[in-house]
């Protein structure tokens, strides 16, 4: 098949774009594996900044993987429920609340930071321990949960088996946790992997609120940044794609899945 | 189904508390905070607004946001519309490597950022080969609109090509058939098709443009950008009372930006 002239020229558009969004990864990638990226290449390659990189922020790793497990495991509790009663209600009451939601994302992180901080900062207990930073994350990823369980639950007959459920004697929240949660896996499936991809990269409202004893790891990727040789900050950001690019992988192949679902 | 109405919003009940103690407890305290003085300097609000730098911060703010969502539009909505209409192989990885960084946190784009136009960036060493200088933009506010680019256009390609889906094919034919040239068709059928999607896409691009305090710290704290003033405010001088009033008109002037998208467009499929 022949392509028009306008084809390729819109075809070499889209790979300048994709080599602007790409070339900056892959020189992050090679920095952090070149023993000097100021000599380049010829000085050779190395795990050695990767092993120091481990030595110095492991503890960020760390901490970072279990504020995202404790975010996605709170924002179940709280979400899934909300979307549940979000899609039955469908009034004036419920749309009001979704707006609330979301603002905490639409709102500079900065200012929900400062806001949190200034009225819970002088609990000195909680303001130096890890729940504070949760509270964060937890506010910040509600609604990437809730919006694509709520559009799961909208497809599904879920009023139908409900009745059909009650009609056989089950209870409210037997029926919730029997009938309502296992037909909207993967509504819950593909927001639990955005909320962890997102806790783990958060940094507008988590550098506010971290003490020294408790630094995430995109705390501890400013503080390299701003201090630590290229290489040291190269390596650091190769192990955090490392540990993100899975989790996005897995989220395209869900919402793939998902939108397929929606067509049929 | 009154009962299970009522039920319904029983399972509200968590989230609720949550939203209340965490979120709106802390912006009304934010809110009064802003209100306050400190000493006779008059309230935080007063001090915002009567002062060159804190009024000249912000107007830099929202006009670099406006510029990057302008750009990430043109850019993204050519590339999201090629994406989606054309078939060819490598299409899909194609698509998959342009919605990665979507989830980059801005910390890591001003780190790719620095990469680039650094000063040992990847535009330093090419200058120094063709034009025996450095080309270093990287720590000024030409940085922080390459950032700001990076972390928009694949939240744009996405929803272009999820709009794309719902456009209808016939009326681009019927004007082709008409007479119309590519432009036209452009101008005429593909934009207003898309301008839904385009404009609150732009909204949420312009959104978080005014809010991404990670990519400007990144870069440097010299920038004068409102998120940066505000960190500077609030860590440097300890003045609350200005650095609440600050956030309170940065929150105030995205949302309303956000409003605004949503009365004049219903219904819009966006990325969030």
């Amino acid at each position: 098949m022949k392509r028009s002239s306008l084809f390729v020229v819109q075809l070499l558009f889209t790979l300048l774009v994709c080599a602007f969004m790409l070339v900056p990864v892959l020189m992050s990638l090679l920095a952090g594996l070149t023993r000097n990226f100021f000599v380049g290449l010829s000085s050779g390659l190395t795990f050695d900044w990767l092993v120091q990189v481990w030595q110095a922020y492991s503890p960020t790793v760390w901490l970072s993987l279990q504020l995202a497990v404790a975010c996605a495991v709170c924002v179940c509790v709280v979400g899934v429920p909300a979307a549940y009663a979000l899609v039955r209600m469908n009034n004036r009451f419920s749309r009001a609340f979704e707006e609330l939601m979301v603002l905490p994302v639409a709102m500079p992180g900065l200012a929900s930071a400062l806001a949190l901080l200034l009225t819970y900062g002088q609990f000195g207990a909680f303001r130096s321990s890890w729940l504070f930073i949760l509270v964060g994350h937890v506010l910040f990823t509600l609604p990437f949960l809730v919006r694509p369980v709520m559009a799961v639950m909208q497809r599904q007959q879920l009023p139908v088996l409900e009745e059909a459920a009650a009609s056989l004697g089950a209870g409210p929240i037997k029926r919730f946790f029997s009938v309502v949660v296992p037909n909207c896996r993967a509504g819950i499936l593909a927001g639990v992997l955005m909320v962890v991809t997102l806790s783990l990269g958060e940094f507008n409202l988590t550098w506010m609120l971290h003490t020294p004893m408790t630094k995430t790891l995109p705390v501890g990727l400013a503080d390299s940044y701003a201090s630590a040789r290229l290489e040291i900050a190269s390596a650091y950001t190769l192990i955090f794609l490392l540990m993100i690019v899975p989790l996005l992988i897995a989220l395209q192949a869900i919402s793939a899945r998902l939108s397929r679902g929606e067509r049929r | 189904m009154a009962t299970s109405a009522r039920h319904a919003a029983w399972a509200l009940a968590p989230a609720f508390a949550v939203l209340l103690a965490f979120w709106l407890l802390p912006l009304a305290h934010l809110i009064v905070l802003g209100s306050e003085s400190r000493d006779s300097n008059g309230s935080g609000y007063w001090q915002v607004l009567s002062s060159a730098q804190y009024v000249g911060s912000l107007v830099q703010t929202c006009v670099l946001a406006m510029v990057v969502t302008g750009a990430a539009l043109l850019v993204g909505g050519i590339s999201g519309v090629f994406l989606a209409r054309q078939r060819f192989f490598g299409r899909s990885a194609l698509v998959a490597l342009l919605t990665f960084p979507l989830a980059f946190p801005g910390v890591v784009v001003g780190f790719l950022v620095i990469l680039l136009a650094g000063r040992q960036g990847l535009l330093a060493s090419l200058g120094l080969h063709l034009a025996g200088e450095r080309w270093i933009f990287a720590y000024s506010l030409a940085g922080l609109f390459v950032g700001y680019l990076y972390f928009s256009i694949p939240r744009v390609i996405l929803t272009v090509m999820a709009a794309c889906e719902s456009l209808d094919r016939s009326l681009e034919e019927a004007a082709h058939s008409l007479g119309a040239g590519h432009w036209r068709v452009v101008c005429d059928v593909i934009v207003p098709g898309l301008a839904p999607a385009l404009a609150s896409c732009g909204a949420i691009c312009f959104a978080t443009s005014m809010g991404a305090f990670g990519t400007a710290f990144t870069l440097g704290t010299r920038l004068n950008v409102t998120p940066v003033a505000i960190y500077n405010v609030f860590t440097n001088y300890a003045n609350f009372a200005v650095a609440a009033a600050l956030s309170v008109v940065l929150g105030a002037v995205t949302w309303a930006v956000l409003l605004l998208t949503r009365r004049l467009v219903k219904n819009a499929g966006t990325v969030l």
